[in-house]
């Protein structure tokens, strides 16, 4: 299990202590040290992992082509993306996004702005690296304030490549986008709503 | 024939030079422990569970409808509607699959479960176990390749006036539990470590 410190994390869990009884969206899966962490701060915690409904929905065949698939599509939204309107206040999205096709990403992208409350904070993770060669896939957990816990999942292909830019526009219905600059090629986001 | 001619014969060690001996009783060969003794964790790689003192429904038993439990209960077959244990244990084992509304004290997970859960002490998802639905509990302890979805609500128990000892007259503990309690006490006591460190 790899771990690395984040300055995105720890402005993620000022949200968190603003106050209790929030209920926080989780996409890497379920884990012992989230669900320890974010409960023991009295918050409520809903996992989905977001990569096995990829994987479960597209990985047959080409799996950047079935993802425009209406068919395949509408059975991903299904699964992975039925939560209420308005149902969070915070949302770890970690790199799931960077597995998306710009067309199924526009539409995660809509789904998560309507499931977020007004105000609630995402943290996202992106690589800076701009080669397509696949790159290792984690899951990611909680081990404390500043420090996320890796444990690997085998490597993957991304669909897109964000710089700042992409960024911006990729979050451009939200309040507000802020990077932090980290020494490996991670790029961490905190998007508020 | 022996080198001098004497018949060779054995001896039992012990008539040498006594009376003959009458027969004996049996010697008692030293007992070994009727409890097995382990190094091993108590709950074991393979996922084995101990379902001696509940009641079974086993494998090829298909149940829809209620079921309403006054012992703990395993499952190692179908179960659709609800399952209310109030004060005991539920387990799902490796080959149950369980679509209910489920209540219990406990409820250890080794099967698929979809519904929500109401759990007034620990959930133990185990390793490929997969739980689908919402939590409502006091601990809950995942292993690494369980898949969860849902919601995770964890209720503070609030603490109980009549259980909390006195300071100036603390009881003796060995009376305060009953024997199923007691044999259950060594997993609860890791779960709550894990689940609140």
């Amino acid at each position: 299990m790899e771990t690395r410190q984040s300055n995105g994390l720890d402005q993620f869990c000022s949200l968190l202590e603003e106050r209790p009884g929030l209920a926080i969206l989780d996409l890497a899966g379920a884990s012992q040290g989230t669900i320890n962490f974010v409960t023991g701060l009295g918050h409520r915690l809903c996992f989905d992992d977001f990569l096995q409904h990829l994987d479960s929905s597209f990985a047959e065949g080409d799996f950047y082509e079935n993802q425009s698939d209406p068919h395949r599509v509408e059975e991903f939204v299904r699964c992975a993306l039925d939560f209420p309107d308005a149902n969070f206040d915070g949302a770890l999205v970690w790199d799931t996004l960077e597995y998306l096709t710009p067309s199924l990403l526009a539409l995660v992208m809509g789904r998560l702005h309507a499931m977020l409350r007004p105000g609630a904070v995402v943290l996202a993770l992106f690589h800076a690296q701009e080669q397509k060669a696949p790159i290792p896939s984690f899951s990611y957990r909680i081990q404390d304030r500043k420090t996320i816990a890796m444990a690997r999942r085998g490597d993957r292909q991304r669909a897109q490549f964000f710089n700042n830019r992409g960024l911006e526009k990729l979050f451009q219905d939200f309040k507000s986008v802020k990077f932090f600059l980290t020494r490996d090629a991670l790029r961490e986001v905190i998007v508020r709503r | 024939m022996s080198f001098f001619g004497k018949r060779e014969e054995p001896i039992p060690p012990k008539a040498v030079g006594g009376p003959p001996a009458a027969p004996k009783p049996p010697e008692p060969v030293p007992v070994k422990e009727a409890i097995q003794m382990s190094t091993l964790p108590s709950r074991m790689p393979e996922q084995r569970f101990d379902n001696a003192n509940s009641a079974v429904i086993g494998k090829s038993v298909v149940v829809k409808g209620q079921i309403l439990s006054r012992e703990d209960l395993t499952i190692e077959g179908e179960v659709e509607g609800t399952v209310e244990l109030h004060e005991h244990r539920l387990t799902v084992g490796l080959n149950g699959k369980v679509s209910a509304g489920v209540k219990a004290r406990e409820l250890v997970v080794l099967g698929s479960v979809h519904g929500n859960v109401d759990i007034t002490d620990k959930i133990d998802i185990r390793k490929d176990a997969k739980l689908v639905g919402d939590i409502k509990t006091a601990r809950i302890v995942i292993e690494d390749g369980a898949f969860f979805k849902g919601n995770i609500d964890i209720v503070r128990p609030e603490p109980s006036r009549q259980a909390a000892p006195s300071p100036a007259a603390p009881k003796p503990q060995a009376t305060a539990s009953g024997s199923a309690s007691t044999a259950t006490a060594p997993a609860v006591t890791a779960g709550a470590g894990d689940a609140k460190r």
